[in-house]
């Protein structure tokens, strides 16, 4: 059954649900390749996982997984979690704490026969890296180990769709980039949906194909994750993806676009259909120019002065004003990121600096 | 010297505690599902013979097993009268230890993280098999406690026993009742013979049980910790 998965699955999810605070309202479909859904915390992602797993019932929609309707308000339609077939893999784990690591896994394989159960044990944790922990407690695993044995229960039933919680927050920074490598591992093979919850950007972007910004509810993007980075919809979600410099924007006649916090003129690669509210650009997009340019000003190039420098093991967070220096270290127009070694390069020229915005790094944004 | 009070408690408190183990444990499960206003009613209703005095407890009993009381009527029918006969006693011992069981194992059942019983369900188990193998398990040492508790208030039940099963010796007559009675009759060397089997008794079960749950319990934990 590991090496057979069938592929041509695909999950429809319409949901609406009224929450304390605001309203649960998003439509999306999954199929094959994983779908990460980014939020800050309170955005309704774990709810929404839960409504599709069966564990909460929505208040409207539709749940459908390839040719099984889950859920149907208008058909009064409310399939039980237990007949879902829907892995979980809650943000805990939610292991077993009184049954060993292989009476974990087994837990859904109830109605198979001892061998079946047997032969696909120990497929399980081969596949999960569980050698040798069989007969132990979940107590004794280390985090990693806890994790794996709650993926490898989840996708012993041969779930037609994969829900993982927030699967990397509650290990420690040093064992991440390995749980990580597991999990694409995982789904490389699984190809089936796979929805993964996270408010983390990063892990957001590399374990997901296509992203969903959820945000208070609503679906505030959807789509290839580098399009959503590239060009995000709204000023939104390019702040929820960690984009941190914004300038609000017009169109000139021209074609250019004035940057009016900023107070200059750029030229602007993306151009979008409804005019233009929000300009933006990413904080590792902006350029340091080391050479200070002679002449007539160069497009898109703006003197700055450093405000303020915030330092990270490799790299380094570089507070800019556009304008000469005010007091007030609290004020500045660009937040940019650079590598270290580049800083050591240009940190003892004189002011002004010169960035530049680099045409197809800016975006602009409707609202 | 006639030992019949002895088995009798016995008897009568075995089957009370079994009968308040299901229904106590039934009724902490199916109160733990729902949450409404109507729930402090019935939780109220569930506890009074907690709070209640004993007397008021067996007056009550008696007015619902008596010949004119609704259950008593119905008994009436199959020609059975339940009042002054020894089923009468494992009514009051059940009744009065009820509380105990049910307060007892819904903590521990609430106790149990929702998280690992929603894990079991998306699993693909049945509600029985969820109860049965995750919730029970990991509620056992409370669900465990509150069934000694009920056993010890089983065993020392006197009021609600004189008020609706008597005292007739060889067929109602528990440890407790041979007590009072005795020292009503002045026999206060028969009194003391029952104290001191009664203390032995409960002494002997209630460290034995405390040992048995100790050695059971650090078993478990040093099971989970391999």
């Amino acid at each position: 059954m590991l090496a057979g998965w069938r592929v041509d699955m695909a999950l429809d999810v319409q949901i609406e649900k009224q929450l304390p605070d605001f309203q649960l309202n998003v439509a999306f479909s999954a199929s094959e390749t994983p779908l990460s859904i980014l939020g800050p915390s309170g955005a309704g992602k774990t709810m929404l996982l839960r409504c599709i797993a069966g564990l909460e019932q929505p208040g409207r929609g539709r749940v459908s997984l390839h040719d099984r309707v889950l859920f149907d308000s208008d058909q009064r339609i409310q399939v039980p979690a237990r007949r879902r077939r829907i892995g979980m893999l809650f943000q805990h784990y939610a292991l077993f704490p009184h049954r060993t690591v292989a009476e974990n896994i087994t837990f859904g394989l109830q109605d198979l026969s001892r061998e079946e159960k047997a032969a696909r044990l120990s497929t399980l944790i081969a596949r999960t890296h569980l050698e040798g922990l069989a007969g132990r407690y979940p107590r004794v695993l280390s985090g990693g180990e806890q994790q794996r044995t709650a993926l490898a229960r989840a996708l012993a039933i041969d779930p037609e769709a994969l829900l993982l919680d927030e699967p990397l927050s509650s290990l420690d920074t040093h064992l991440r980039s390995q749980v990580e490598a597991q999990l694409q591992e995982t789904f490389a093979a699984y190809r089936r949906p796979t929805l993964l919850v996270t408010h983390n950007i990063e892990e957001a972007y590399r374990l997901g194909e296509q992203l969903l910004v959820l945000s208070r509810g609503k679906v505030a993007a959807f789509g290839p994750k580098e399009e959503v980075f590239r060009h995000p919809p709204t000023r939104e979600v390019a702040q929820l993806t960690g984009c941190k410099n914004f300038s609000r924007a017009t169109k000139n006649a021209d074609g250019s676009i004035e940057a009016l916090d900023w107070n200059c003129r750029l030229r602007v690669e993306q151009s979008i259909s409804k005019p233009p509210a929000f300009l933006g650009i990413r904080a590792h997009h902006i350029d340091f120019l080391e050479a200070t340019p002679a002449g007539a000003p160069s497009e898109n190039v703006l003197p700055c002065w450093l405000v303020r420098a915030s330092e990270t093991p490799f790299r380094i967070t570089l507070y800019l004003s556009l304008s000469q220096p005010k007091a007030d270290i609290s004020s500045y127009d660009l937040q940019a990121e650079v590598f270290k070694e580049k800083w050591q390069r240009f940190r003892s020229f004189p002011y002004p600096w010169h960035v530049r915005l680099s045409p197809d790094a800016l975006f602009l944004t409707p609202e | 010297m006639d030992l019949s009070p002895l088995w009798i408690s016995l008897a009568t408190s075995v089957t009370a505690t079994a009968i308040t183990f299901v229904v106590g444990l039934a009724a902490a499960v199916w109160r733990e599902r729902y949450t409404g206003a109507a729930m402090a009613v019935v939780d109220g209703i569930f506890l009074l013979p907690l709070v209640l005095p004993p007397t008021v407890v067996g007056f009550l009993l008696l007015l619902l097993f008596g010949r004119h009381g609704p259950f008593g009527k119905l008994l009436l029918r199959f020609g059975a009268t339940i009042v002054f006969s020894w089923p009468a006693t494992v009514i009051a011992a059940a009744v009065v230890a009820f509380p105990l069981m049910y307060l007892t194992s819904r903590a521990a059942l609430e106790q149990v993280e929702p998280e690992l019983l929603q894990a079991a369900r998306t699993l693909g188990a049945s509600d029985w098999r969820v109860f049965r193998e995750i919730a029970l398990p990991l509620a056992w040492p409370g669900v465990l406690a509150g069934t000694i508790l009920s056993f010890a208030r089983a065993l020392g039940e006197f009021g609600a026993t004189l008020m609706i099963a008597g005292n007739i010796p060889g067929r109602t007559e528990t440890i407790p009742i041979a007590i009072y009675f005795a020292v009503e009759a002045d026999e206060m060397q028969r009194a003391f013979t029952w104290c001191a089997i009664d203390i032995v008794i409960s002494l002997a079960l209630l460290s034995g049980l405390y040992y048995w749950t100790r050695t059971q319990g650090l078993g478990r934990a040093r099971r989970m910790a391999r």
